[in-house]
């Protein structure tokens, strides 16, 4: 089955947004790692998790083609809609102030003293914990990409599209934090999960509606008018939430 | 061992932060689950229920969180 340019487009482009977010977030560890040490137990590190996630993706691919594709549709569903709703709460609350945004800066610095104290306790180790900190980095956030580009391919064919946007994703920011050699502080993070979280909301709609044996009207088109939904009840909830913050600061 | 922990706990909290978004989202798909099953012929009845669910319950999510 192939999916329809309304379907490709917003997979594609959720797939690179979401990976964006990720790759930042595994560049931080992997650079303090590489600051603290040195690029060997970081690269190896990075390396052997890409390795494992490349073998999850290659387990769960034929996996998933054996499973009846409502059943899948439904459980994807549920899970994106878990997942989506997850990004989009935390990047509402961030964005009306109610919880503080996410700093780079501020994990690097963490990351930084955490490896310090640990080459203190036991140099002779460091070079294997270094590049353990690495791997569990790129594995865990990976997790997330892996997770994201298999929900938003599975039972439509758009594995390759959906992979393609993670890939460029994490080329662009290894590329970017190997020129800069600094944590990317400035990708707007908040804006990213908010968009990646109205977006996955919807496929999670979307999907877990077609599971359920709704027929959309529009068909995949209707995934556009669910991202608008979420997008402006998203908006109207930061714009709420930040009035009682500005009343009580005048 | 401490990695497969950390796997794991990484795994269920893709899907599980706030508790309470969890149950409130499963409890919407049950909902419009029985909905589709019950009225078979008046499917986007359920489809209503399940969109304009999820986002009553994001917002009266962000709105408890925003009081605590």
């Amino acid at each position: 089955m192939t999916g329809s340019f309304a379907h490709i487009g917003p997979a594609t482009t959720t797939a690179f947004l979401a990976s964006l977010v990720e790759a930042v977030e595994a560049l931080t560890i992997v650079l303090a790692v590489a600051t603290v040490r040195n690029w060997r137990p970081a690269g190896l590190g990075a390396f052997a998790g890409l390795l494992v996630l490349a073998l999850i993706v290659v387990a769960l691919g034929p996996l998933l083609d054996r499973v009846p594709l409502h059943l899948l549709q439904l459980a994807i569903g549920i899970l994106l809609l878990l997942f989506g709703m997850r990004w989009l709460r935390k990047a509402i609350l961030r964005s009306a102030g109610v919880i503080p945004l996410h700093d780079e800066l501020t994990t690097f610095a963490a990351e930084t003293a955490e490896l310090r104290e640990q080459a203190r306790r036991n140099e002779a180790r460091l070079d294997w914990l270094a590049a353990l900190a690495s791997f569990k980095a790129v594995l865990l956030e990976g997790l997330e990409v892996v997770f994201i580009v298999i929900a938003l391919s599975a039972g439509r064919g758009m594995l390759i599209p959906a992979s393609a946007g993670a890939v460029a994703a994490c080329l662009l920011v290894a590329g970017v934090g190997f020129v800069v050699h600094r944590p990317l502080a400035r990708v707007p993070e908040n804006t990213l999960k908010f968009a990646v979280g109205v977006m996955l909301s919807a496929f999670g709609v979307f999907w877990t509606g077609e599971g359920l044996g709704v027929a959309w009207p529009g068909a995949d088109l209707a995934i556009v008018g669910f991202a608008v939904l979420f997008l402006a009840v998203g908006f109207a909830s930061v714009a709420f939430l930040r009035r009682p913050r500005i009343k009580a600061l005048s | 061992m401490n990695m497969l922990i950390a796997v794991l706990r990484e795994l269920i909290g893709l899907f599980v932060d706030d508790g309470s978004l969890a149950l409130m989202i499963l409890a919407v798909v049950i909902l419009a689950g029985i909905f589709a099953t019950l009225v078979p012929d008046l499917q986007l009845a359920a489809g209503a229920v399940l969109l304009f669910g999820c986002l009553g319950v994001l917002l009266a999510n962000v709105a408890r969180a925003a009081r605590r």
